[in-house]
């Protein structure tokens, strides 16, 4: 990029450089892998239930959407693209991570890559909260046996950024290597930043996404008492995140992991890869409010969106389907509201639903999972449902939120809205190419 | 076999995910079986754990193969 100013930086030889997708790769509470979830997810089921991880008899909060084990219909085995010593010294976040840029990389055909190749090929995935079973874990160890009980694995078992150097060593990939931590934004983040990554000349490749697993008696606790989770419906649990509807009362608890291939158009090209989409608009913002309530007036959603669209070029009426944060609590319609200024009171007809209503708040996980929902939205022109939707809120009236069921639809273009604790904003913008 | 090597064996295999085939007595860790210094690290704490000896960091750094972590066990066990 030479010069290197700011209109060189606008206008140089990189200005063309185009992000597409190339690959995906998903562990959800829905599905181990990209058809399974997606299929369910359209089917309208939900990944709800009592808490298995740990016993939650004495906590507020008694349910959430685990990952389910290998023996069932749609579990996950850990020993497909795990190493056994891996799992024994890691955190459950980084072996869904690690799983989900393996499918990744083998969906895009990229699992055998040249020495060359592989120096133009980075990791970019991160998580909301990291090793937190873990610490939990080690903290009691610690206090009940002594300094000298500690695993020496403890360290590097419970880093976020340990996903993206786990990667980077089971395939060699020696390009950026890099970690996003925003919380509930960090899945979406981390595809924002590594397109930018390819925009910029840093790598042809980027494995880019998040992921969490906080289902412990720490995590679940902490959330708990921060007033976030679902805790009046731990009898009903398939019926407790129910985004936009008037008896919602805090989400319930994903887990998993969302990974993507990002890909220099020009490079997929060249070698025929299949293409999903293209990654078009990037926004961010800061709410500068609160540390866990978003702005009552949905500033930082709205900027975050309008600067997505700006970037991307296109209008609010090129937008089919927006995958909206919608985690079920009371900033669901905040972000409506807000959604509805950049988009006018209908949206200009586009579709708004809120996959966590079947999936659970993946947190740091959230923006990427959702993301490839985004895209198979695209593949499949068809937008997946916002389950429980029973009693639509004021303020939803002549908004397409896809109760209950998913819907057909033609899909050009897809926003995805993702918002964290801190007061932290991203929205993606993709197309169909 | 020595009941010690039996249960030592257990524990390398568990740990460092090798076949039981691989783990002789005079497989090396590092050189062998593919452990790195912390999973020798590991692999000492849970020695001591499951005979309830002491191995000492100076100690430690001795065993490099399986016939030395059974051999300083015999000698040190209760």
């Amino acid at each position: 990029m030479g010069g290197g100013s700011f209109v060189t930086y606008l206008n140089g030889e990189n200005a063309m450089r185009r992000v597409v997708v190339t690959g995906l790769g998903l562990v959800t509470p829905l599905g181990a892998e990209v058809e399974t979830a997606w299929k369910n997810l359209i089917a309208g089921k939900s990944g709800a239930g009592p808490i298995t991880h740990f016993d939650a008899s004495n906590q507020k909060c008694q349910i959430a959407c685990e990952v389910k084990p290998a023996d069932h219909e749609y579990g996950f085995d850990p020993n497909k693209r795990v190493d056994h010593k891996v799992q024994r010294q890691v955190d459950p976040f980084i072996v869904y991570g690690i799983d989900a840029a393996g499918q990744a990389l083998e969906d895009a055909g990229l699992t055998d890559m040249t020495e060359e190749q592989r120096l133009r090929a980075g990791v970019s995935i991160g998580s909301g909260i990291g090793g937190l079973p873990g610490i939990e874990i080690e903290s009691v160890n610690l206090h009940e046996r002594g300094p000298g009980r500690v695993s020496p694995h403890f360290v590097h078992g419970r880093l976020i950024n340990l996903i993206s150097g786990q990667v980077s060593i089971k395939y060699g990939l020696m390009g950026p290597n890099h970690s996003v931590v925003t919380a509930c934004s960090t899945g979406a983040h981390s595809i924002g930043d590594a397109a930018r990554m390819i925009r910029d000349d840093d790598a042809d490749v980027m494995l880019a996404g998040g992921a969490e697993s906080t289902v412990n008696p720490l995590g679940v606790a902490g959330f708990a008492q921060a007033r976030a989770l679902n805790m009046s419906m731990n009898d009903r649990p398939t019926e407790a995140s129910r985004p936009y509807d008037k008896d919602r009362d805090g989400f319930v608890m994903g887990e998993g992991a969302g990974v993507v291939v990002l890909e220099e158009y020009e490079h997929a090209k060249a070698r025929g890869a299949k293409i999903y989409a293209e990654v078009v608009g990037y926004g961010l913002s800061g709410d500068a409010y609160h540390v866990t309530a978003p702005h009552p007036e949905g500033k930082g959603a709205e900027n975050a969106m309008r600067m997505a669209l700006r970037k991307a070029g296109m209008e609010p009426s090129d937008i089919d389907y927006i995958n909206a944060h919608g985690t079920s609590t009371m900033a669901d319609t905040i972000e409506l509201a807000a959604a509805k200024r950049v988009f006018g009171d209908d949206l200009s007809g586009a579709s708004m639903s809120s996959t966590k209503s079947a999936i659970g708040h993946l947190l740091g996980g959230a923006g990427a999972v959702e993301s490839i929902f985004c895209i198979l939205a695209l593949r499949d022109q068809i937008v997946p449902p916002t389950l429980n939707l029973d009693n639509p809120d004021e303020g939803t009236e002549g908004v397409d939120l896809v109760p209950h069921v998913a819907k057909k639809r033609p899909v050009r273009a897809v926003l995805n809205n993702s918002f964290g604790f801190g007061g932290t904003n991203a929205s993606l913008v993709m197309k169909a190419i | 076999m020595s009941e010690t090597a039996e249960r030592v064996k257990k524990i390398v295999v568990e740990h460092l995910g090798v076949e039981a085939e691989k783990v002789t007595e005079d497989a090396s860790f590092i050189d062998d079986l593919g452990a790195d210094s912390l999973d020798i690290v590991e692999l000492v704490m849970a020695f001591e754990e499951e005979f309830g000896v002491e191995i000492p960091d100076d100690a430690a750094e001795k065993i490099t193969t399986v016939k030395d972590a059974i051999t300083y066990i015999d000698e040190h066990k209760g």
